[in-house]
């Protein structure tokens, strides 16, 4: 009996070492290899710091929207009774199905060179296809999920009853959502929008296709890596990909508290 | 007073509620549906025959072929491996546990490009073990299926873990126990009680994972490089296509990869309703 066990037990232990930790240890090793200073001097390159600090504006600004808008959705899908409601509900799942080398071809159909509203962007100047908002936009399609996800059940869970009840003490709408119904979200919130910021932060596919990768400019933090690999500047791609993978890490790390304080107070209320 | 109240407890303003309503439906509109309307009106504006026409070319053919089996024998082993883990991480008390089921979620934490950088670094052409492989073994691992399917199966490896393991957490032991005292050995009770009260979990915590790989781009591209026929999958021919301005191809490559996945993805949505209605 107790050799199966331990048999059991090892070939997942084994099975996830090679698949998990040794592919892990390897980023380590290849950023180290070749010392500290190389791996500092590498990251210091006027290319990664504005990869890097592209990616996390567009983070910041895909995570205020989503924040934003998610929270509505979220409400009305839980809320409100209207038809369609369940299409919806399946529809949310698609990102999920999409590859985001096709979001981001679907940006380029509608906004790159002969695109269909092209036209229209161009007579208000804009510029979306290789440029920031283009960029922002694939991210946006890719991270939407997320927030709706997490908020939904939480607010099943949370009920009317409360809100019912501030309402007839004479609050407002928003007096109800502020001080009655986020307060029981926040956690959950908070969870959603970490889980939006980790996924936009690792976006590559459909990124790299809108923006075109223009050196220094449109590039963000993957995409820096992907062209450096192909540069054989392996020094900047591996420390990049081990700073990226690292911030990553610590991001998801941090949110699981937010995760299973939300958890919590669903368990409390059912 | 009493008005007052009567005024404040009638509902809210309609035109409140509708444009809650209608900012977040045009939100899911733009950020939502737009992508799926424009793939599909592009893909099938040139016509059907254009799609068959395209598709049918050897490249093309190759890679979804290439998409499609390296992401079955992906979710074969991601279907064992993930109910092994499942298991030993639900059944066993053994030291490192809480750290073993940690490390489980990793895949979805790291970057998906990350993980191809990881796994090139690891097996590429001057890494040791990489070289080692394809010295003693003949086994080349970077650009190769082989590569693929390692990609995929870091990726993907949480998705049968953990649609199995809150199944198998909450499942009743007492077959299995009655199983037991009637003098059945330890692989058949698996096989015949503990298994088919898992299937509904394993198989849609693998389709997912199947679904989820046919659009796998960012640790594939790395990994496989892009060179067709050989190591091209669909998602990477239509990066290339895109780049080359060929967005006819694009699109109707777009098409056929969003068909399968959907299709897997209703498959999935389908088993899990009917068997709902089975078990009311």
């Amino acid at each position: 009996m107790n050799w199966r066990k331990w048999l059991l037990i090892s070939i997942v232990v084994g099975y996830m070492g090679i698949l998990i930790i040794a592919p892990l240890g390897a980023i380590v090793f290849g950023a180290f290899r070749e010392g500290v200073p190389a791996m500092l001097e590498a990251l210091q390159h006027p290319h990664v710091l504005r990869s890097f600090g592209l990616t996390i504006l567009i983070c910041l600004v895909v995570v205020a929207i989503h924040g934003i808008f998610g929270t509505l959705v979220a409400w009305v899908l839980v809320r409100h009774q209207f038809m369609g409601k369940a299409l919806i509900n399946r529809l949310l799942d698609l990102p999920f199905a999409m590859s985001p080398v096709i979001v981001g071809f679907t940006l380029i159909v509608l906004f790159g060179r002969n695109g269909v509203l092209k036209p229209l962007t161009e007579a208000m100047g804009w510029q979306i296809a290789f440029a920031l908002p283009g960029m922002i936009w694939a991210t946006l399609f890719v991270t939407l999920p997320f927030m709706i996800r997490e908020l939904m059940p939480v607010l099943e869970a949370f009920g009317r009853k409360q809100e019912e009840a501030a309402a007839t003490l004479g609050a407002s709408g928003w007096q109800t959502f502020r001080l009655v119904t986020f307060p029981a979200l926040r956690w959950a919130f908070l969870y959603g929008l970490g889980l939006t910021c980790a996924r936009a932060l690792g976006e590559f596919g459909a990124v790299l296709v809108i923006s075109g990768g223009i050196q220094g400019r449109t590039e963000t933090a993957t995409v820096y890596i992907f062209r450096a690999l192909d540069d054989r500047q392996y020094a900047g791609a591996y420390s990049a990909a081990l700073l990226l993978g690292a911030i990553s890490l610590v991001l998801v790390l941090v949110i699981d508290v937010f995760h299973r304080r939300s958890q919590k107070s669903i368990e409390q209320r059912t | 007073m009493t008005t007052q109240t009567i005024e404040r407890t009638t509902p809210r303003l309609p035109w409140g509620r509708w444009s809650i309503r209608g900012a977040a439906l045009t939100y899911l509109a733009v950020f939502l549906v737009l992508p799926l309307i424009v793939v599909v009106v592009d893909g099938l504006g040139a016509g059907v025959e254009s799609i068959t026409s395209v598709v049918s070319s050897p490249i093309a053919r190759h890679a979804i072929w290439l998409t499609i089996w390296t992401g079955l024998v992906m979710a074969l082993i991601n279907a064992v491996m993930g109910l092994l883990t499942a298991f030993v991480l639900v059944r066993y008390e053994f030291p490192g546990k809480t750290l073993l089921n940690a490390v489980v979620d990793l895949p979805f934490a790291i970057p998906t490009l990350v993980t191809g950088v990881m796994l090139v670094i690891l097996y590429g052409p001057q890494a040791a073990i990489g070289s080692w492989l394809d010295q003693h073994l003949g086994w080349k691992v970077i650009f190769a299926p082989s590569g693929i399917i390692l990609a995929l199966l870091f990726t993907s490896f949480p998705f049968v873990v953990r649609s199995v393991q809150p199944v198998l957490i909450n499942l009743d032991r007492s077959s299995e126990e009655a199983a037991a005292t009637l003098g059945a050995p330890a692989w058949q009770i698996f096989w015949r009680v503990t298994l088919p009260a898992l299937m509904p979990a394993l198989v849609s915590g693998t389709l997912l994972s199947f679904a989820r790989a046919i659009g796998e781009f960012g640790a594939i591209v790395v990994v496989a490089g892009n060179i067709p026929l050989r190591s091209q999958t669909a998602a990477i021919y239509v990066y290339g296509e895109i780049e080359s301005g060929s967005q006819r191809n694009a699109s109707a490559m777009s098409l056929v990869m969003l068909a399968i996945a959907l299709g897997t993805m209703t498959l999935v949505d389908w088993l899990s309703r009917r068997r709902q209605e089975v078990q009311p």
